[in-house]
Protein backbone atom coordinates (compact mmCIF):
# COMPACT_ATOMS: atom_id res chain seq x y z
CA UNK A 1 0.00 0.00 0.00
CA UNK A 2 3.03 2.03 -0.72
CA UNK A 3 0.93 5.99 -0.99
CA UNK A 4 3.06 7.91 -3.27
CA UNK A 5 4.27 6.77 -6.49
CA UNK A 6 7.70 7.41 -7.89
CA UNK A 7 6.00 10.55 -9.98
CA UNK A 8 4.85 12.07 -6.57
CA UNK A 9 1.23 11.14 -7.73
CA UNK A 10 -0.92 9.45 -5.02
CA UNK A 11 -1.74 5.38 -5.23
CA UNK A 12 -5.72 4.80 -5.83
CA UNK A 13 -5.28 3.31 -1.72
CA UNK A 14 -3.58 6.68 -1.07
CA UNK A 15 -6.44 8.38 -2.19
CA UNK A 16 -9.44 6.64 -0.29
CA UNK A 17 -7.66 6.78 2.60
CA UNK A 18 -7.13 10.35 2.57
CA UNK A 19 -10.69 10.95 1.63
CA UNK A 20 -11.81 8.66 4.69
CA UNK A 21 -9.38 10.74 7.01
CA UNK A 22 -11.61 14.24 6.77
CA UNK A 23 -12.28 13.11 10.48
CA UNK A 24 -10.10 11.45 12.89
CA UNK A 25 -9.56 7.98 12.61
CA UNK A 26 -7.69 5.54 14.32
CA UNK A 27 -5.76 2.50 12.65
CA UNK A 28 -8.06 -0.10 13.45
CA UNK A 29 -11.36 2.64 11.88
CA UNK A 30 -9.11 2.99 8.89
CA UNK A 31 -8.91 -0.97 8.43
CA UNK A 32 -12.31 -1.46 9.29
CA UNK A 33 -13.59 0.83 6.50
CA UNK A 34 -11.51 0.07 3.58
CA UNK A 35 -11.41 -3.77 4.51
CA UNK A 36 -7.90 -3.22 4.67
CA UNK A 37 -5.23 -5.48 6.40
CA UNK A 38 -4.25 -3.15 9.88
CA UNK A 39 -0.53 -3.72 8.78
CA UNK A 40 -0.92 -1.71 5.54
CA UNK A 41 -2.90 1.08 7.05
CA UNK A 42 -0.40 1.60 10.07
CA UNK A 43 2.50 1.68 7.02
CA UNK A 44 0.64 4.07 4.83
CA UNK A 45 -0.27 6.38 7.39
CA UNK A 46 3.46 6.48 8.54
CA UNK A 47 3.98 7.32 4.90
CA UNK A 48 1.72 10.01 4.92
CA UNK A 49 2.83 11.62 8.12
CA UNK A 50 6.45 12.15 6.72
CA UNK A 51 4.56 13.18 3.32
CA UNK A 52 2.63 16.05 5.82
CA UNK A 53 -0.63 14.77 4.17
CA UNK A 54 -1.84 13.18 7.46
CA UNK A 55 -1.51 14.57 11.59
CA UNK A 56 -1.95 12.29 14.06
CA UNK A 57 -4.30 14.15 16.98
CA UNK A 58 -5.48 12.79 19.79
CA UNK A 59 -8.34 11.26 18.49
CA UNK A 60 -6.96 9.43 15.83
CA UNK A 61 -5.26 10.75 12.47
CA UNK A 62 -6.56 13.08 10.06
CA UNK A 63 -6.05 14.37 6.88
CA UNK A 64 -3.95 17.68 6.46
CA UNK A 65 -5.25 20.28 4.13
CA UNK A 66 -2.44 19.70 1.80
CA UNK A 67 -3.71 15.98 1.56
CA UNK A 68 -7.38 16.76 1.53
CA UNK A 69 -6.41 19.34 -1.40
CA UNK A 70 -4.62 16.60 -2.88
CA UNK A 71 -8.06 14.67 -2.93
CA UNK A 72 -9.93 17.65 -4.21
CA UNK A 73 -11.32 17.83 -0.53
CA UNK A 74 -12.90 20.77 1.36
CA UNK A 75 -10.84 22.15 4.23
CA UNK A 76 -13.04 21.85 7.16
CA UNK B 1 37.90 -25.29 11.58
CA UNK B 2 39.73 -23.01 9.13
CA UNK B 3 40.39 -19.70 9.96
CA UNK B 4 37.82 -17.85 7.60
CA UNK B 5 34.89 -20.39 9.04
CA UNK B 6 36.37 -19.30 12.59
CA UNK B 7 35.88 -15.67 11.54
CA UNK B 8 32.34 -15.95 10.29
CA UNK B 9 31.28 -18.37 13.35
CA UNK B 10 32.88 -15.11 15.70
CA UNK B 11 31.12 -12.17 13.87
CA UNK B 12 27.91 -14.27 12.86
CA UNK B 13 25.16 -12.59 14.51
CA UNK B 14 22.87 -14.74 16.91
CA UNK B 15 20.42 -16.15 15.21
CA UNK B 16 16.74 -15.85 16.42
CA UNK B 17 15.34 -18.32 18.54
CA UNK B 18 11.75 -19.64 19.99
CA UNK B 19 10.57 -17.76 23.38
CA UNK B 20 12.59 -14.35 22.55
CA UNK B 21 11.18 -10.92 20.61
CA UNK B 22 11.14 -11.58 16.77
CA UNK B 23 14.10 -9.15 15.46
CA UNK B 24 12.42 -6.09 13.75
CA UNK B 25 12.86 -4.77 10.19
CA UNK B 26 11.79 -2.12 8.17
CA UNK B 27 12.39 -3.58 4.63
CA UNK B 28 10.46 -2.80 0.91
CA UNK B 29 7.95 -5.04 -0.24
CA UNK B 30 4.95 -5.57 -3.20
CA UNK B 31 2.86 -4.05 -0.92
CA UNK B 32 5.26 -0.50 -0.04
CA UNK B 33 7.76 -0.30 2.88
CA UNK B 34 6.57 -2.55 5.68
CA UNK B 35 8.03 -2.68 9.32
CA UNK B 36 7.26 -5.92 11.40
CA UNK B 37 5.91 -3.77 13.72
CA UNK B 38 2.93 -3.13 11.33
CA UNK B 39 2.03 -6.39 12.55
CA UNK B 40 1.44 -6.25 16.49
CA UNK B 41 -1.39 -7.82 17.32
CA UNK B 42 -1.45 -10.49 14.77
CA UNK B 43 -0.22 -13.47 14.40
CA UNK B 44 2.47 -13.63 11.32
CA UNK B 45 3.94 -16.07 9.24
CA UNK B 46 7.47 -15.13 8.20
CA UNK B 47 8.72 -17.06 5.23
CA UNK B 48 11.15 -17.41 2.72
CA UNK B 49 11.80 -18.92 -0.72
CA UNK B 50 15.04 -19.26 -2.65
CA UNK B 51 13.80 -17.40 -5.83
CA UNK B 52 10.88 -16.06 -7.80
CA UNK B 53 9.84 -17.87 -10.97
CA UNK B 54 11.12 -21.42 -9.57
CA UNK B 55 8.56 -24.19 -9.91
CA UNK B 56 9.00 -25.33 -5.96
CA UNK B 57 8.53 -21.58 -4.97
CA UNK B 58 5.53 -21.20 -6.83
CA UNK B 59 3.61 -24.32 -6.05
CA UNK B 60 4.18 -23.24 -1.73
CA UNK B 61 3.09 -19.70 -3.14
CA UNK B 62 -0.15 -21.22 -4.56
CA UNK B 63 -0.88 -23.06 -1.14
CA UNK B 64 -0.01 -19.90 1.18
CA UNK B 65 -2.83 -17.79 -0.94
CA UNK B 66 -5.26 -20.61 -0.77
CA UNK B 67 -4.56 -21.11 3.20
CA UNK B 68 -4.30 -17.29 3.72
CA UNK B 69 -8.32 -17.06 4.47
CA UNK B 70 -7.99 -19.91 6.96
CA UNK B 71 -4.89 -17.77 8.64
CA UNK B 72 -7.07 -14.84 8.31
CA UNK B 73 -9.24 -16.81 10.62
CA UNK B 74 -6.51 -17.39 12.87
CA UNK B 75 -5.73 -13.72 12.73
CA UNK B 76 -2.51 -14.57 10.98
CA UNK B 77 -0.80 -12.41 8.00
CA UNK B 78 1.40 -14.06 5.19
CA UNK B 79 4.86 -12.19 4.84
CA UNK B 80 7.00 -13.75 2.07
CA UNK B 81 10.86 -13.04 1.71
CA UNK B 82 13.70 -13.78 -1.39
CA UNK B 83 16.79 -11.99 -2.56
CA UNK B 84 15.35 -10.72 -5.61
CA UNK B 85 14.12 -7.16 -6.17
CA UNK B 86 10.55 -5.69 -6.00
CA UNK B 87 10.39 -5.56 -10.00
CA UNK B 88 11.10 -9.49 -10.04
CA UNK B 89 8.82 -9.71 -7.05
CA UNK B 90 5.85 -7.64 -9.08
CA UNK B 91 6.54 -9.60 -12.33
CA UNK B 92 6.72 -13.00 -10.90
CA UNK B 93 3.38 -12.76 -8.47
CA UNK B 94 1.95 -11.09 -11.97
CA UNK B 95 3.10 -14.42 -13.28
CA UNK B 96 1.20 -16.29 -11.25
CA UNK B 97 -1.70 -14.90 -11.64
CA UNK B 98 -1.55 -14.97 -15.15
CA UNK B 99 -0.85 -18.92 -15.83
CA UNK B 100 -2.07 -20.09 -12.13
CA UNK B 101 -5.03 -18.30 -12.19
CA UNK B 102 -4.08 -17.40 -8.42
CA UNK B 103 -3.83 -13.83 -6.89
CA UNK B 104 -1.00 -13.41 -4.45
CA UNK B 105 -2.64 -11.01 -1.85
CA UNK B 106 0.44 -10.93 0.86
CA UNK B 107 3.24 -8.72 0.61
CA UNK B 108 6.46 -10.10 -0.34
CA UNK B 109 9.94 -8.52 0.82
CA UNK B 110 12.41 -7.74 -1.70
CA UNK B 111 15.50 -8.37 0.60
CA UNK B 112 18.06 -7.47 -1.88
CA UNK B 113 20.75 -6.61 0.55
CA UNK B 114 19.77 -10.34 2.55
CA UNK B 115 19.65 -8.13 5.87
CA UNK B 116 16.35 -9.74 6.91
CA UNK B 117 17.56 -12.83 5.61
CA UNK B 118 20.87 -12.26 7.81
CA UNK B 119 18.76 -11.59 10.63
CA UNK B 120 16.86 -14.34 10.45
CA UNK B 121 19.55 -16.97 9.39
CA UNK B 122 17.84 -17.54 6.54
CA UNK B 123 20.41 -18.39 4.76
CA UNK B 124 22.28 -21.90 4.72
CA UNK B 125 25.90 -21.27 3.08
CA UNK B 126 26.26 -25.43 2.44
CA UNK B 127 23.20 -25.01 0.12
CA UNK B 128 23.58 -21.73 -0.98
CA UNK B 129 25.13 -18.69 -0.21
CA UNK B 130 23.07 -16.47 -2.62
CA UNK B 131 19.08 -17.67 -2.01
CA UNK B 132 17.61 -17.64 1.46
CA UNK B 133 16.20 -21.25 2.50
CA UNK B 134 12.35 -22.48 2.92
CA UNK B 135 12.16 -21.11 6.15
CA UNK B 136 8.83 -20.28 8.51
CA UNK B 137 9.15 -18.12 11.23
CA UNK B 138 5.72 -18.21 13.86
CA UNK B 139 5.39 -14.53 15.36
CA UNK B 140 2.90 -13.82 17.44
CA UNK B 141 1.15 -10.55 18.16
CA UNK B 142 3.10 -10.01 20.92
CA UNK B 143 5.73 -10.05 17.66
CA UNK B 144 7.18 -12.92 19.86
CA UNK B 145 8.78 -15.65 18.03
CA UNK B 146 6.98 -18.68 18.84
CA UNK B 147 8.23 -21.71 16.37
CA UNK B 148 10.54 -21.97 13.26
CA UNK B 149 10.38 -24.25 10.39
CA UNK B 150 13.76 -24.95 8.48
CA UNK B 151 13.30 -26.82 5.09
CA UNK B 152 16.22 -27.33 2.07
CA UNK B 153 15.88 -25.53 -1.56
CA UNK B 154 14.38 -29.20 -2.87
CA UNK B 155 11.35 -29.46 -0.57
CA UNK B 156 8.38 -28.12 -0.30
CA UNK B 157 6.62 -27.07 2.78
CA UNK B 158 3.56 -28.62 4.28
CA UNK B 159 1.32 -25.19 4.83
CA UNK B 160 -1.17 -27.70 6.60
CA UNK B 161 1.70 -28.22 9.04
CA UNK B 162 2.05 -24.77 9.39
CA UNK B 163 -1.94 -23.68 10.23
CA UNK B 164 -1.98 -26.35 12.25
CA UNK B 165 1.34 -25.24 14.23
CA UNK B 166 -0.45 -21.83 14.69
CA UNK B 167 -3.61 -23.29 16.28
CA UNK B 168 -1.79 -25.47 18.70
CA UNK B 169 0.09 -22.64 19.59
CA UNK B 170 -2.78 -20.42 20.18
CA UNK B 171 -4.58 -23.26 21.59
CA UNK B 172 -1.72 -23.91 24.22
CA UNK B 173 -2.04 -19.82 24.55
CA UNK B 174 -5.77 -19.93 25.25
CA UNK B 175 -6.38 -22.71 27.33
CA UNK B 176 -2.55 -23.30 29.15
CA UNK B 177 -2.08 -26.46 27.88
CA UNK B 178 -0.04 -28.60 25.17
CA UNK B 179 -0.84 -30.49 22.27
CA UNK B 180 0.47 -34.09 21.67
CA UNK B 181 1.94 -35.56 18.19
CA UNK B 182 -0.11 -34.83 15.69
CA UNK B 183 -3.03 -32.94 17.66
CA UNK B 184 -5.56 -31.64 15.60
CA UNK B 185 -8.29 -29.04 16.92
CA UNK B 186 -11.20 -31.52 18.62
CA UNK B 187 -8.35 -33.97 20.26
CA UNK B 188 -7.86 -34.41 23.79
CA UNK B 189 -5.04 -31.89 24.51
CA UNK B 190 -2.18 -32.97 27.79
CA UNK B 191 -2.56 -30.71 31.04
CA UNK B 192 1.11 -29.79 31.95
CA UNK B 193 2.68 -32.25 34.36
CA UNK B 194 1.86 -30.89 38.10
CA UNK B 195 4.84 -29.30 40.27
CA UNK B 196 3.91 -31.31 43.86
CA UNK B 197 2.70 -34.31 45.13
CA UNK B 198 -0.15 -33.45 46.44
CA UNK B 199 -1.56 -31.54 42.62
CA UNK B 200 -0.20 -34.80 41.15
CA UNK B 201 -2.87 -36.45 43.50
CA UNK B 202 -5.56 -34.38 43.23
CA UNK B 203 -4.60 -34.60 39.49
CA UNK B 204 -5.54 -38.16 38.96
CA UNK B 205 -9.33 -37.43 40.88
CA UNK B 206 -10.40 -34.73 38.42
CA UNK B 207 -13.25 -35.08 36.62
CA UNK B 208 -12.99 -35.13 32.43
CA UNK B 209 -9.30 -35.26 33.08
CA UNK B 210 -7.70 -38.99 32.03
CA UNK B 211 -5.07 -39.93 33.52
CA UNK B 212 -2.24 -42.90 32.40
CA UNK B 213 -0.42 -42.06 35.02
CA UNK B 214 0.01 -38.56 37.64
CA UNK B 215 2.16 -37.01 34.59
CA UNK B 216 0.52 -38.07 31.58
CA UNK B 217 -3.02 -36.52 31.49
CA UNK B 218 -5.58 -35.65 29.23
CA UNK B 219 -8.65 -33.38 28.81
CA UNK B 220 -11.33 -32.05 26.13
CA UNK B 221 -11.16 -28.62 25.85
CA UNK B 222 -14.99 -26.76 26.38
CA UNK B 223 -15.67 -26.65 22.33
CA UNK B 224 -14.67 -30.05 21.43
CA UNK B 225 -17.31 -31.53 23.75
Amino acid sequence: MACLNPDGSLSSSARELLKLASEPLSPEEISAELATPLFKVRASLREMLAAGLVEERQAGYQATEEGLARVGGVVA
Amino acid sequence: MDMDSLVEATIAPRLPRIGEPAPQFEAPTTHGTLRLEDFQGSWVVLFSHPADFTPVCTTEFIGFAKAQPKLKELNTELLGLSIDSVYSHISWVRNVEEKMGIKIEFPVIADLNKEVASLYGMIMPGESKTETSRCVFIIDGDQMLRAMIYYPLTTGRNIDEIIRLIKALQTSDEYGVATPANWQPGDRVIIPPPQTQEAAEERVETEGVECKDWYFCTKELPEAK
